[in-house]
C-alpha cells in the first residue's frame, strides 16, 4: 500500500476554541487515498468528518486550529500560500457539499455557476464555457441541459441540484472529489441515483474520491476503503470488503446493525446506540466509545486505545476488546 | 411577473386614496378660518361671505373634498395666494433642485458607503472595520444640521474653498452648480452614508457565512469575485429595501439642507409656505410629495423583484 | 434627518449582542452623561447660574471667564446657563414624545400582535398610511396649522413615533405568543387579559424600552432641527436647536456659540442612542436573550 497516495493527511488536529473551553474536532487523524481509490469516512453526526474534510480543504473556520500535514499530489496544503492554493481548488480538489439548496447560490444562474469556475480555472472564452456546461450537465443527467443554464436552483428539485452541484464539482477534472454527505438531503429514492452517478464518473476519470456519511450502507460496494470516525478520531480503517467481514471495533458493529435490512422480518427494532458521543470539550480519559459499549472492561475505561493491526496491516483498529467474529454482509 | 405588477398596482390606489383624505383633513379640519386667514384685516363680513363662497368653503366637507379631488386629477391644484403661482408651476421650477441635490446625497452615501461595507465585512473585527463601525455610530448621533454647520464652518469659514450658500442652475453654469452643491450633498449623504454601511456590512457577514460562499472558495473563484458578485447580490436586496425606507429621511433631510444652504427647492418652498401661512401651496406641495414618496417606494418593490428572482417567481 | 422609522428590516440584520463586552466603558460613560444631564436640567432653578434670559449689551460674545463660566452669546447672556435651560426644553420634549409613542404604540402592537386577524391587520394598514408620509412634512405641515408650541410640538411629535413603536410590540408579540409560557398560560385556561398583562407585557416591555431610548435620541435630532428652522419650539424660549441657529451668525467670529450647544446635543443623543443599542442587543427576544 506504500504506492505514492494522492492525498496523504498526517497527524492532523483541529482545535476549536469555544466559551466552553477548547473543542477538538480531529484528534490526530491519517488517512492516504490513492489515485482512484475510493475512500469512505463513515462516522455520527460530531464525529469530526466534516471538519475534517475542511481541513484537508484548508476551509476551517477563522478561528480553528490545526496542526499535522496535509499532502496532496506532493504538496502540503496546509503550508501553501493562498494564491496556490485559490488555483487548486476547483480545479484538482473538488466537493460536493451536503444540501444543494444552500450550497448553490440562490440568485446566480445555473450557468453562471458553471461558467465561472471553467472560466477561472481553464480560462475558456464564455462560448467554449457555455457549450462544455451544457455537455457536463448532460454527463450527470440532466434533461434539457441548454435551458437549465438561465435558470435558477430553486427552480429544479433536489436532486437536480446536487447533480448540478456535481456537474460543477467535475468540471475540471478534479484529481480528487471530496463528496460531504452527498445524499442526505435528498430523498431516499433518488440516493441511490446519485452515488450511483457519483460512482460511474468517478470510475470513468479515474478520479479518487471521498464520500463522507454516516451511513455505512452508503459505503458498502462504492469504495475500496473505509475509516470510521468517532468522537474525532479514526477507530477503525480496512479496506471495505475486509470490515465488513472482519470488523473489529464494537462501534462498526454497532453502526452495522442499525442499518435496516431489506430481507428482516417486518417490525424488527433497529437496533439503536444508547447514549450519545462524548461531549468533545471534555475528553474521556479512556475510549471514547466505552461509556457505550457492551464489550467495554475496566481497561476501556481508563486507556485511550492506539491503532493496532488486524489480520492485514491494511485493516487497523483502535480498540481493547475487539470482537473477533465475522459480521454479514449488508444486503 | 404581470401578476406580481398588478397586484402590487393595486395596493398602491387605495394608499394614494388615503394620502389624500389626510391631506385634505389637515387642512380642513384643523382650527383656524382660511377666510380669516387670508383677509387678515382686510375682513368684513361681506367680503368674508364673498371669499367662502368663491372657494367652496360654505358647502358641507365631504363635496369640498370631491371637489379638490377632481380639480387635482385635472391638473388644477390650486394657485396661491401669496404669489399667484399655481402649484404646479412652483413645483416644476422647485423640483429640478432638489431632486437634484437628493440624487447626489444618494450617489455620495453610496460610493462610499457600499465599497467601506464590504471592505469590513471581508475583515470584520479588524482594525479598518472597528474604526469604520464607530465612526458610523457616532454620525448617526449627529443630527443633519449639525454637520452642515461644521461642513461650512470647515470649508466655507475657515478654509474658504466653497461658498456657503446660493445656487446657479445645471443647465447654465454646470461647474458653478456643482459647486454650490457640493457641501449641501455632502451633508445629506453624511446623514444616510452610516445607515447604509451599517445594513450592507451587517447583510453581508451573514452572507458570507452560508454554504454558497464555502463553495465559492472551494472552487477557487478569486477573493474578488466572491465577494462582488456571490456575497453582494443577495445582500444588496437588503440595501434596495433600506433606499427604499431611506426615501423619506432623505427627503426630511433635504428639506433641512435647502434651507440652511439657501437652496431654491421644494423643501424650501414648503418651510415658506409655513412662514407665510400659504395654504394652497402646503397642501398642494405635501400632497405631491406624499405621492411622490408613495410611488417611490413601489418603485423599489419592482426593483426587490427584479433583484430576487425568488420573488418573482411567488417563492422567497 | 433620522425620524422614528426603525423598519423591522433593520431590526432582522442588527448585529447579534457581543457576547463578551456586553458593558464596557462607553456605556457607562454614557449613563454617566445621560444623569449628569438629567441632574442639571432638573435642578436648574436651584444652581447658582445667572439667569439665561439676562442680557448685557456690555459683555456680548465675551470669552470664557470667571463669571462667564462658558462666556456669553451674541446678546451678552450667560452661555452655560443659556445651555443648561435649553437642557431642559430639549429634554422635556425629548422624553414625552415617545412617551406617546411607548404607551399608544405599544398597546396597539400588542393587541394587534396578539389577537391577529382583521383588526390586527386593519391597524397594521393604517400604520402603513401614516408612514406613507415623509415625517417631517408632515410635522410641518401639522405645526404650520395648528401653530407652533412646545405642546404641539410634543403631541405631533409623539403621534408620529406610534407606528413605529407598534410594529416593535407587534413583532415581539408575535415571536412570544408562540413561546410555551404562553401556550402553557392559554392551556391552564387563562384569560386573555390575564396573558396580555401577566404573561406578554412584561416580555414586550423590554425591548420596547430598548426602542424608546432610541426614539429619545431621533426625538431630540427631530426636534432640535425643528427648532433650529424656527419651527420648532416657539421664542422666547430656546432649547438647543435655537441655539445653534443663533451661533450660525456668528460662525466667523465666535464659533464656539454654535459648537456647544452642538456638543451637548451630539453627547446626549450618543448616550441614548449607546445606551439604546446596547439594551436592543440585550433584549431581542429573537436571539434569544430574555
Amino acid at each position: 500500500m506504500t504506492d505514492k497516495a494522492l492525498l496523504s493527511v498526517e497527524d492532523v488536529v483541529v482545535d476549536l476554541p469555544t466559551p466552553r473551553g477548547n473543542l477538538r474536532a480531529v484528534d490526530r487523524v491519517s488517512l492516504t487515498v490513492g489515485a482512484g481509490q475510493t475512500l469512505g469516512v463513515v462516522g455520527e453526526s460530531g464525529c469530526g468528518k466534516t471538519m475534517l474534510s475542511r481541513a484537508i480543504l484548508q476551509l476551517l473556520p477563522k478561528k480553528a486550529k490545526l496542526t499535522g500535514r496535509v499532502m496532496f499530489d506532493g504538496q502540503d496544503l496546509v503550508s501553501l500560500d493562498r494564491e496556490k492554493l485559490r488555483k487548486l481548488r476547483g480545479r484538482s480538489l473538488a466537493v460536493v457539499f451536503q444540501d444543494p439548496m444552500t450550497s448553490l447560490n440562490p440568485v446566480l444562474t445555473i450557468g453562471t455557476q458553471l461558467v465561472e469556475t471553467l472560466q477561472e480555472h481553464l480560462e475558456l472564452d464564455l462560448a467554449a464555457a457555455r457549450k462544455r456546461s451544457v455537455e457536463l450537465l448532460a454527463a450527470v443527467g440532466i434533461p434539457a441541459p441548454e435551458q437549465r443554464l438561465t435558470q435558477y436552483p430553486h427552480q429544479l428539485s433536489g436532486g437536480m441540484r446536487q447533480r448540478v452541484a456535481i456537474a460543477i464539482a467535475l468540471s475540471c477534472e478534479p484529481k480528487l472529489l471530496i463528496a460531504d454527505e452527498p445524499t442526505t438531503a435528498l430523498d431516499v429514492t433518488i440516493q441511490a441515483q446519485i452515488l450511483d452517478l457519483l460512482a460511474r464518473e468517478q470510475r470513468r476519470r479515474h478520479m479518487a474520491m471521498i464520500i463522507i456519511t454516516h451511513d455505512l450502507g452508503v459505503v458498502a460496494g462504492r469504495t475500496d476503503e473505509v475509516a470510521v470516525m468517532y468522537a474525532g478520531r479514526v477507530v477503525e480503517r480496512a479496506p471495505t470488503l475486509a470490515l465488513f467481514k472482519n470488523m473489529r471495533m464494537p462501534y462498526t458493529e454497532a453502526l452495522l446493525a442499525a442499518i435496516p435490512k431489506l430481507d428482516s422480518a417486518p417490525h424488527t427494532v433497529l437496533p439503536a446506540i444508547s447514549g450519545r458521543p462524548p461531549d468533545p470539550t471534555r475528553p474521556l480519559r479512556g475510549c471514547s466509545f466505552s461509556p457505550r459499549c457492551r464489550y467495554a472492561v475496566a481497561r476501556c475505561h481508563a486507556e485511550k486505545p492506539e491503532l493496532t493491526e488486524a489480520e492485514t496491516p491494511a485493516h487497523q483498529y483502535a480498540c481493547f476488546h475487539p470482537i473477533e467474529m465475522p459480521a454479514t454482509v449488508p444486503a | 411577473m404581470a401578476f406580481f405588477l398588478a397586484r402590487r398596482l393595486l395596493y398602491l390606489v387605495p394608499v394614494l386614496i388615503a394620502v389624500s383624505l389626510l391631506t385634505f383633513s389637515i387642512a380642513s379640519l384643523l382650527p383656524g378660518d382660511l377666510a380669516m386667514t387670508i383677509l387678515a384685516d382686510q375682513a368684513t363680513p361681506e367680503n368674508l361671505a364673498a371669499l367662502r363662497k368663491d372657494m367652496g368653503l360654505d358647502q358641507p366637507l365631504w363635496q369640498r373634498y370631491f371637489t379638490w379631488l377632481g380639480h387635482m386629477l385635472q391638473g388644477d391644484f390650486g394657485r396661491s395666494f401669496r404669489t399667484g403661482q399655481t402649484v404646479l408651476q412652483a413645483l416644476a421650477e422647485r423640483l429640478p433642485v432638489s431632486i437634484e441635490l437628493m440624487l447626489l446625497a444618494q450617489i455620495g452615501a453610496l460610493a462610499f458607503g457600499v465599497p467601506v461595507a464590504i471592505i469590513c465585512a471581508a475583515r470584520s473585527g479588524g482594525p479598518f472595520d472597528r474604526f469604520m463601525t464607530g465612526s458610523a455610530f457616532a454620525l448617526l448621533s449627529v443630527p443633519t444640521f449639525l454637520s452642515a454647520i461644521l461642513l461650512i464652518y470647515l470649508f466655507a469659514v475657515e478654509l474658504r474653498w466653497l461658498p456657503a450658500t446660493g445656487y446657479v442652475p445645471f443647465t447654465e453654469d454646470p461647474l458653478g452648480n456643482l459647486r454650490f452643491m457640493v457641501l449641501p450633498a455632502m451633508t445629506l449623504a453624511l446623514a444616510e452614508w452610516p445607515g447604509i454601511m451599517r445594513i450592507l456590512r451587517s447583510d453581508m457577514i451573514a452572507t458570507l457565512q452560508e454554504d454558497f460562499i464555502a463553495l465559492a472558495k472551494a472552487k477557487g473563484l478569486t477573493p474578488a469575485r466572491i465577494l462582488f458578485v456571490h456575497a453582494l447580490k443577495p445582500s444588496s436586496l437588503t440595501l434596495v429595501t433600506i433606499t427604499g425606507i431611506n426615501i423619506g429621511r432623505l427627503i426630511g433631510g433635504a428639506l433641512i439642507v435647502e434651507t440652511i444652504f439657501a437652496l431654491p427647492g421644494i423643501g424650501r418652498l414648503l418651510v415658506g409656505a409655513i412662514l407665510t401661512r400659504d395654504l394652497v401651496i402646503l397642501q398642494g406641495v405635501v400632497l405631491l410629495v406624499a405621492a411622490g414618496f408613495v410611488i417611490m417606494n413601489f418603485i423599489v418593490d419592482l426593483l426587490y423583484a427584479v433583484l430576487d428572482p425568488r420573488i418573482r417567481h411567488g417563492h422567497a | 434627518m433620522a425620524t422614528l422609522e426603525l423598519d423591522l428590516a433593520e431590526e432582522a440584520v442588527s448585529q447579534p449582542a457581543k457576547k463578551g463586552k456586553r458593558l464596557g466603558i462607553l456605556f457607562w460613560a454614557a449613563i454617566v452623561w445621560m444623569i449628569f444631564a438629567f441632574a442639571v436640567a432638573i435642578f436648574a432653578t436651584l444652581l447658582p447660574i445667572p439667569d439665561p434670559a439676562a442680557m448685557n449689551m456690555l459683555a456680548r460674545r465675551a470669552p470664557f471667564s470667571a463669571t462667564h463660566w462658558l462666556g456669553t452669546d451674541g446678546l451678552g447672556r450667560d452661555e452655560l446657563s443659556r445651555l443648561i435651560y435649553g437642557a431642559r426644553i430639549s429634554l422635556l420634549v425629548g422624553l414625552c414624545a415617545p412617551m406617546i409613542g411607548l404607551t399608544v404604540g405599544g398597546a396597539l402592537g400588542l393587541l394587534s400582535g396578539y389577537f391577529r386577524g382583521r383588526a390586527g391587520t386593519f391597524i397594521v394598514g393604517a400604520m402603513d398610511v401614516l408612514l406613507a408620509f415623509p415625517p417631517l412634512i408632515l410635522v410641518l405641515a401639522v405645526i404650520a396649522f395648528v401653530g407652533q408650541s412646545i405642546l404641539n410640538l410634543t403631541f405631533i411629535l409623539g403621534v408620529l413615533g406610534i407606528p413605529a413603536f407598534m410594529r416593535v410590540a407587534r413583532a415581539t408579540t408575535l415571536t412570544l405568543s408562540r413561546r410555551e409560557f404562553v401556550i402553557a398560560a392559554e392551556a391552564l385556561g387563562a384569560s386573555h387579559a390575564r396573558i396580555l398583562l401577566r404573561e406578554l407585557l412584561p416580555n414586550v416591555i423590554l425591548p420596547l424600552l430598548a426602542f424608546f431610548l432610541l426614539g429619545v435620541a431621533v426625538t431630540i435630532v427631530v426636534e432640535g432641527s425643528l427648532s433650529f428652522l424656527g419651527l420648532g419650539v416657539p421664542p422666547p424660549t430656546s432649547s438647543w436647536g435655537s441655539m445653534i441657529a443663533e451661533g450660525r451668525e456668528s460662525l466667523d467670529v465666535a464659533p464656539r456659540l454654535a459648537f456647544l450647544p452642538a456638543i451637548a446635543m451630539f453627547l446626549t443623543v450618543l448616550s441614548f442612542n449607546l445606551v439604546g443599542d446596547t439594551m436592543r442587543a440585550l433584549t431581542d427576544p429573537r436571539q434569544g436573550a430574555l
